[in-house]
């Protein structure tokens, strides 16, 4: 879902370096605060912050011939909220635009609003939504990680679309070129991260129960 | 749950296979989603030039490779050592 670096036109990137900004500052401020008051969830968020890590180094092949990685962002965000993420989020775009030439640092700002803002926002809402509805939490999980996924990759689509409108077709036919390059190819690749995320849930709710009532995962059902 | 996860990774495996098999012999060049835009953005605007260009580009596709198994491998084992510390028995009083 990378922008490549130079691939926006300036006012582009600076204009979503500008929307993305105050969010990363707000998770930071968030971290810093959470680890203060609830030092047990420490080691969690760092270990959620390697899942995003794990799977955006994934390449995994689509059905329609092209490979594109998962976003991982899913989990961190259904246990710590979504500034947070955007923070974890944000260091695995850095690391990715320096080491990899992935992204870039013009793009860095539209990369962190697609993957690191939006996705988690929306996975966030999804979770809470639907454990709040009383579904359990892997169904949420589930559905918070693959929409996240694909939120992302649809934000991307239209961020592409919106600097580089088609000369025939415009805007909307813009977007109808770059979702068919990201969306469609993620539906199956949003689906593995989902069940993947689903795993790695289920595995905390059997052996980090302390934790995640720390964080009142299941407020709202209880 | 064992049997649940196990089943759901296989069919993790399962999805990240079968294009394989589909494509199998075929047309498809597996390269990058990202590759792909860029290309549909030259498409729609065959004159736009990128005006940055990364500080640091991998030397080769080796060293690239080196790089995301090395970030997938920090990942794996800081997760790996979260539920490996988690599941120790001696840890088990503040999992109540």
């Amino acid at each position: 879902m990378h922008i490549m670096e130079g691939y926006l036109p300036a006012a582009h990137a600076v204009g979503w370096g500008v929307v993305s900004a105050p969010f990363v500052i707000y998770g930071a401020r968030r971290i810093v605060t959470l680890v203060r008051e609830k030092p047990e969830v420490k080691l969690l968020m760092a270990a959620s912050g390697a899942y995003v890590f794990v799977l955006s180094a994934l390449k995994i092949p689509s059905v329609t011939g092209s490979c594109s990685h998962p976003t991982g962002t899913g989990l961190a965000a259904s246990l710590f909220g979504p500034t947070v993420t955007t923070v974890l989020g944000a260091i695995v775009l850095l690391f990715q635009a320096l080491l990899l030439a992935h992204g870039g640092l013009t793009t860095l700002g539209a990369n962190i609003f697609s993957m690191a803002i939006v996705g988690p926002f929306v996975a966030y809402g999804l979770f809470k939504g639907i454990t709040g509805a009383g579904f359990s939490g892997a169904v949420a999980i589930f559905v918070a990680a693959t929409l996240g996924d694909l939120a992302t990759y649809v934000t991307t689509s239209l961020q592409l679309a919106l600097a580089f409108p088609d000369p025939v077709s415009g805007m909307t036919g813009a977007a109808a070129k770059f979702l068919g390059i990201f969306a469609v190819t993620r539906v199956p690749l949003a689906i593995s991260e989902g069940l993947l995320t689903v795993i790695v849930f289920n595995l905390l709710q059997r052996y980090s129960r302390g934790e995640l009532n720390a964080l009142n995962i299941f407020s709202a059902k209880a | 749950m064992l049997k649940r996860n196990l089943w759901m990774l296989l069919a993790v495996i399962a999805l990240a296979i079968l294009p394989l098999v589909i494509h199998h012999g075929g047309d498809a060049e597996f390269g990058g989603a990202d590759g792909e835009a860029e290309a549909a953005i030259t498409e729609i605007q065959p004159d736009y030039k990128p005006w940055a260009s990364p500080l640091w580009e991998p030397p080769s596709g080796e060293i690239e490779s080196l790089l995301f198994a090395l970030q997938a491998a920090l990942g794996a084992g800081l997760v790996g050592f979260y539920f490996g510390r988690r599941m120790s028995p001696a840890k088990r009083p503040d999992n109540q």
